[in-house]
C-alpha cells in the first residue's frame, strides 16, 4: 500500500511536469514571451507534488504504528487491562499482535480476538487513508499548478527558492542528527539516573550491571561505576597508541623525506588497503591469531598472560590506527612550505636534520591534531575490543590482564533482549553519553588545532 | 695545498670527520627506523591477509557424498512427497553403501556421516522432482562438519582417539567410502546459495549479502541526495556566518563521532520510539545512512571546489542563473568526483558493525530477506556471529565471509579508483 502511494505522487508529479510544460509552450508558440523556460514551469508542478506529499508520507508511516497502537488500546476492555503491569501490559498487545499476523497460540480470550480483529482493521483502514489523501491532494496540487502557467509567471524564481529551501533542509539534516544524539543519550541517561544516583556512576569503582529478577533477591543488587570500565578504555587506548604513534610517525617521515617515488606509490595504497579494512575482520584476526600468539609467547617466557589480554585487542586496535597516522602525519608534513626544507638544506643539514629540526616541528600541531584524533578513535573503537577484550571490569592497569571497555560494555548489554525500564540497559545509554562527550572534546580540540594549523600555512 | 681544510678525496672537512659522520649515522638510523616501521605494517598486512586465506580457503569447497540411491516409495509417498520419512531415507543411503564394504556395527553412528541438514536436501530434490520416487538416482549430499574437516585434512588422524572428534572406527569406515570414490569435494556453492545455519556445513552468506545490499541501497537513496543537497548549499549558496561555520564544525565532528554511539540513537529513536522493526535491514540502512552523509558531504564539496571559477563566471557572464550554473555545469563537472567519495563511503558503511548489532541485525534467521523489512542480517554481523560459534568448521567458514566482504571492499574501491582515472581532468 505504501508502494502505491508513492507510485501515486511519483506518477501525479510526471503528470503535473508534462502537463505544464506542454502548456508553456503552447503559450510560447502563440507569440508570447514567457517570462521562465518551459521546463521551469514543469519542475514548478513536479517540486509542488513531490516536496509536500513526501513529507506526509514519511510523517504517516512514522506515526501510524503509534497512532494504531493507540486507537487499539482505547479499544480492549477497561476491566481486562486495569490490573496489569506495564510488562504485562505488552505482553497483552504482543499477543494480539501475533494473533493479528495469524500466529495463535493456545485458546485466547474473546476480547484479544476482537482486538486482533480490530487491529487488522485499523491497520487495513490507515493505508486507504494514506492512498485516498495523497491521491486527493497530488489531484488538487496539478491542477493548481496548471493553472499558474501564464507569460509573466516567474516560475524559475518558484523553482529556484523550492530548491534552496530543500538544499537547506538536507544540511540542517545534519545538525538534527546531532541534537538526535544529543538528545536521546541525554534522555535515556536521565531516565537512568533516576535509577541510580549520579554519584554512584560517576565516581563508583565497581562495575556489575546486574539486575534482580525476583523482586526479593537481593544478592544481584547490581553496581553501576563507570571508573573501571572507562580505566579499561585507556589502558587498551595507550597500548593501541604505544604502537600506532611511533609505527605511524617513523613511516610518514620515511615516505615523506627519504622513500623514492616507486616506493611511496606501492606503499601509499598498502596503507590505504590497511585502513579500510573493517574493523570486526581485525577483531576476528585479534582472537584467531593474536591473542593465541601472545599467549603462547607469554608461557615461554613464564608470564601469565590472560586469554583475552588487553595486549591483543589494544594491539590489533594500534595497527588499526597506523595508516591513520600516518596520512595524518605525511599530509601535515607536505603541508609545511618547501621552502623551509630547503633553506635547512642550503645550511648544510642533512636530510634527517631537516626533517627532524625543521619540518617536524613545523608540522607538529597538524601532527598533534592526527593524533588526537587517533585517541578519539581508539576510545571509541567498538568491534575489536567486542572481540578481543574481556567483560569483567577490573581496576587494573595492567595490559597483560583482561580488561573491559566502555564500548564492550554498550554492546553486550544491548545485544538481545532491550526493555527500557531497568537500570541494566539504561546504563548503556549513560555510558554512551560518556563516550560521546570525551570523543567529542577530543574532536573538536583536535579539529580546532589541525584547522588553525593549516590557516597558518595557506 | 696540504693544509687545505677539507680532505679532497671525499670533500669532508678534516677533523670534522668523527661529528660529520655522526651526523650521517643519525640520518641513517632515522631512514632506517622508518623502513622498518614500514616493514612492521607491511608484515602485520601479509600475516592477516595469509592467516585468513589460510583458514579460509577450504570453506570454499564443501565435502560431499556422490552416490547412487534408491528413492524408497515405502519412505516418500510420490503423491505427497513434502512429508517423506527422509530422515530414514538418508540414513538407508549410507547404511547400504558402507556394508557393502564393512560390517556395520552401528547405524546411528553412520548416518553423522552426513550433514544434520541432508535429509531437506532429499526432500527438496524430491519435491522438485516428483517422479523421482522409486527410481534409482544420483544423488549428492554434504557431509557433516567433522568428516568435511577430516576429508580436508584439517583434522589430525594423529592424535590420540579420546582427544580426536571422530573414533578411530567411524574415520575407518569413512575411508571406505573415500576408497569407493562416492567423496568429494567441489566448489561450495551453498555458501553463497544458503542462508545461515546451525551446521556449518550447510551454513551460508545468502541471507547477510541480501540483507547488506538492501542496507546499503537505503543507505545510498537516503545519504546521496541529502548529502550532496547539502554540500551544494554549504559549497555554493551558504552565506558566510555564523550559522554556517556551526553546520560545518557540527558535520566534521559528526564524521568523527564513534559508530556504537549512532548505534545508541537507532536503537532509541528508530526502534523504540517510532517502533521500528527490530533486525530490519531498512532501519539498518537509515542509520548507516546518517553516518555516510558526512562522508559524502565532504567529499562532496571537495569536488565542487576543484571544478574552477572560469566555468562559473562563464555560465553566469551568459546569463544563466546561479542555480542554473550549479546544476547546469558545476554539478555535472564534479559529479565524478562525488561518485568516488560516494563509493568509497558506501564501502565504509558495509563493513560497519557495531552499529547493526545494536539494531538487532545478529540475529540467528534461516532464511533469507525477501525485502528491506524482513529480518536479515548484515556481512559483518554475520562474520562477527560465526566468531563467536564454537563449532571448529565456523573458524573456516568466518574467514571465508571475511574474504569475500573484503572481495566486495576491494571491488567497490577497485570502481572508485576506475572512476577517478578515468574522468579526473587537470583544469
Amino acid at each position: 500500500m505504501t508502494g502505491l502511494a508513492f507510485l501515486l505522487m511519483f506518477a501525479a508529479a510526471i503528470f503535473g511536469y508534462i502537463i505544464n510544460r506542454r502548456a508553456a509552450v503552447a503559450i510560447r508558440n502563440d507569440g508570447h514571451r514567457l517570462h521562465s523556460l518551459d521546463y521551469f514551469h514543469g519542475y514548478h508542478s513536479l517540486l509542488s507534488v513531490i516536496v509536500p506529499l513526501f513529507i506526509f508520507i514519511c510523517l504517516f508511516l512514522l506515526f501510524k504504528p503509534l497512532a494504531v497502537d493507540a486507537l487499539l488500546v482505547a479499544s480492549l476492555p477497561e476491566s481486562e487491562l486495569v490490573n496489569l503491569s506495564s510488562g504485562q501490559f505488552q505482553l497483552v498487545i504482543s499477543e494480539i499482535k501475533s494473533i493479528s499476523g495469524g500466529r495463535v497460540f493456545g485458546q485466547p480470550e474473546e476480547w484479544k480476538l476482537a482486538g486482533a480483529a480490530r487491529l487488522l482493521f485499523l491497520r487495513e483502514a490507515a493505508d486507504w487513508v494514506l492512498v485516498g489523501v495523497v491521491a486527493v491532494a497530488a489531484a488538487l496540487i496539478v491542477w493548481t499548478r496548471r493553472r499558474t502557467v501564464t507569460a509573466d509567471f516567474r516560475a524559475r524564481q518558484r523553482v529556484e527558492k523550492i530548491t534552496f529551501g530543500i538544499m537547506l533542509s538536507f544540511s540542517i539534516v545534519a545538525i538534527l542528527t546531532t541534537a538526535g544524539i544529543i538528545f536521546a543519550l541525554v534522555f535515556e541517561t536521565s531516565r537512568f539516573f533516576a535509577m541510580v544516583p549520579i554519584q554512584d556512576f560517576l565516581f563508583g569503582t565497581q562495575w556489575e550491571p546486574q539486575i534482580p529478577i525476583r523482586e526479593e533477591q537481593i544478592a544481584a543488587e547490581g553496581a553501576f561505576g563507570w571508573l573501571p570500565v572507562f580505566l579499561g578504555t585507556l589502558v587498551v587506548t595507550v597500548v593501541a597508541m604505544f604502537i600506532a604513534t611511533p609505527i605511524g610517525l617513523l613511516s610518514a617521515i620515511y615516505l615523506n623525506e627519504f622513500a623514492p617515488k616507486w616506493f611511496r606509490g606501492i606503499v601509499k595504497p598498502l596503507l590505504e588497503i590497511l585502513a579500510g579494512v573493517p574493523t570486526v575482520v581485525y577483531g576476528f584476526f585479534a582472537i584467531l591469531v593474536v591473542a593465541p600468539a601472545l599467549r603462547s609467547f607469554g608461557a615461554s617466557i613464564g608470564v601469565d598472560v590472560a586469554p583475552n589480554t588487553a595486549l591483543a585487542a589494544g594491539g590489533v586496535m594500534g595497527f588499526m590506527l597506523i595508516p591513520f597516522i600516518s596520512s595524518f602525519a605525511d599530509d601535515a608534513l607536505s603541508a609545511v612550505p618547501r621552502n623551509l626544507r630547503d633553506g635547512a638544506l642550503s645550511l648544510g643539514a642533512t636530510r634527517g636534520e631537516a626533517m627532524l629540526q625543521v619540518l617536524f616541528p613545523a608540522a607538529l600541531p597538524g601532527i598533534v591534531g592526527g593524533v588526537l584524533l587517533a585517541v578519539s578513535r581508539a576510545i571509541g573503537e567498538t568491534m575489536i575490543v567486542v572481540m578481543a577484550a574481556g567483560l569483567i571490569a577490573k581496576m587494573t592497569i595492567n595490559p597483560l590482564d583482561s580488561v573491559t571497555t566502555v564500548t564492550v560494555q554498550i554492546v553486550t548489554l544491548l545485544i538481545g533482549d532491550t526493555a527500557f525500564d531497568n537500570p541494566k540497559t539504561l546504563s548503556a545509554f549513560a555510558l554512551g553519553l560518556m563516550l560521546f562527550l570525551v570523543t567529542l572534546i577530543i574532536n573538536v580540540f583536535a579539529l580546532r588545532i589541525v584547522r588553525k594549523y593549516r590557516e597558518a600555512y595557506d | 695545498m696540504a693544509d687545505a681544510p677539507f680532505d679532497l678525496g671525499t670533500g669532508a672537512f678534516k677533523g670534522e670527520n668523527s661529528h660529520l659522520r655522526r651526523r650521517k649515522r643519525r640520518q641513517m638510523i632515522l631512514q632506517g627506523s622508518g623502513m622498518v616501521a614500514i616493514g612492521l605494517a607491511g608484515l602485520m598486512l601479509f600475516i592477516l591477509i595469509s592467516s585468513l586465506v589460510s583458514t579460509g580457503y577450504s570453506a570454499f569447497t564443501q565435502t560431499h557424498l556422490v552416490i547412487e540411491a534408491r528413492i524408497d516409495p515405502a519412505l516418500v509417498d510420490p503423491e505427497n512427497p513434502q512429508d517423506g520419512n527422509y530422515q530414514q531415507l538418508a540414513r538407508d543411503i549410507v547404511t547400504t553403501r558402507v556394508s557393502d564394504g564393512v560390517e556395520v556395527d552401528n547405524a546411528e553412528r553412520l548416518t553423522a556421516i552426513l550433514s544434520n541438514r541432508a535429509q531437506f536436501t532429499l526432500r527438496d530434490m524430491v519435491v522438485a522432482n516428483p517422479e523421482i520416487v522409486g527410481q534409482t538416482v544420483d544423488v549428492k549430499l554434504p557431509v557433516a562438519d567433522n568428516y568435511d574437516q577430516l576429508y580436508k585434512g584439517l583434522l589430525d588422524r594423529t592424535t590420540p582417539e579420546q582427544l580426536r572428534r571422530l573414533s578411530d572406527r567411524e574415520i575407518e569406515i569413512f575411508d571406505e567410502l573415500v576408497d569407493s570414490g562416492y567423496v568429494s569435494a567441489p566448489f561450495n556453492w551453498a555458501l553463497f546459495t544458503n542462508a545461515d545455519s546451525r551446521f556449518p556445513e550447510v551454513a551460508g552468506l545468502k541471507g547477510a549479502i541480501l540483507g547488506s545490499f538492501y542496507a546499503l541501497m537505503t543507505c545510498f537513496i537516503l545519504a546521496f541526495p541529502v548529502g550532496i543537497g547539502a554540500a551544494i548549499y554549504l559549497e555554493e549558496f551558504a552565506p558566510k556566518n555564523r550559522v554556517s561555520d556551526f553546520i560545518e564544525v557540527n558535520i566534521n565532528n559528526l564524521a568523527a563521532v564513534p559508530s556504537v554511539v549512532f548505534g545508541l540513537l537507532a536503537l532509541a529513536v528508530f526502534i523504540n520510539w517510532f517502533g521500528l522493526p527490530r533486525s530490519a535491514p531498512f532501519v539498518g540502512g537509515m542509520t548507516l545512512a546518517l553516518m555516510t552523509m558526512p562522508t559524502i558531504i565532504i567529499a562532496t564539496r571537495a569536488a565542487l571546489k576543484a571544478v574552477p571559477p572560469s566555468i562559473r563566471e562563464a555560465a553566469l557572464g551568459v546569463g544563466a542563473s546561479k542555480h542554473q550554473v550549479v546544476f547546469g555545469h558545476v554539478l555535472p563537472l564534479a559529479m565524478p568526483g562525488i561518485l568516488t567519495g560516494t563509493i568509497i563511503g558506501l564501502a565504509q558503511a558495509l563493513g560497519e558493525t557495531a552499529p547493526l548489532l545494536l539494531i538487532g541485525m545478529n540475529a540467528f534467521i534461516t532464511s533469507a530477506p525477501t525485502g528491506p523489512f524482513d529480518n536479515a542480517t548484515a556481512l559483518p554481523t554475520q562474520i562477527f556471529i560465526w566468531a563467536d560459534s564454537p563449532e571448529r568448521g565456523f573458524v573456516s567458514r568466518t574467514s571465508a565471509a571475511i574474504l569475500v566482504l573484503l572481495g566486495f571492499l576491494v571491488t567497490m574501491n577497485g570502481l572508485a579508483i576506475y572512476l577517478r582515472r578515468k574522468f579526473e581532468r587537470s583544469w
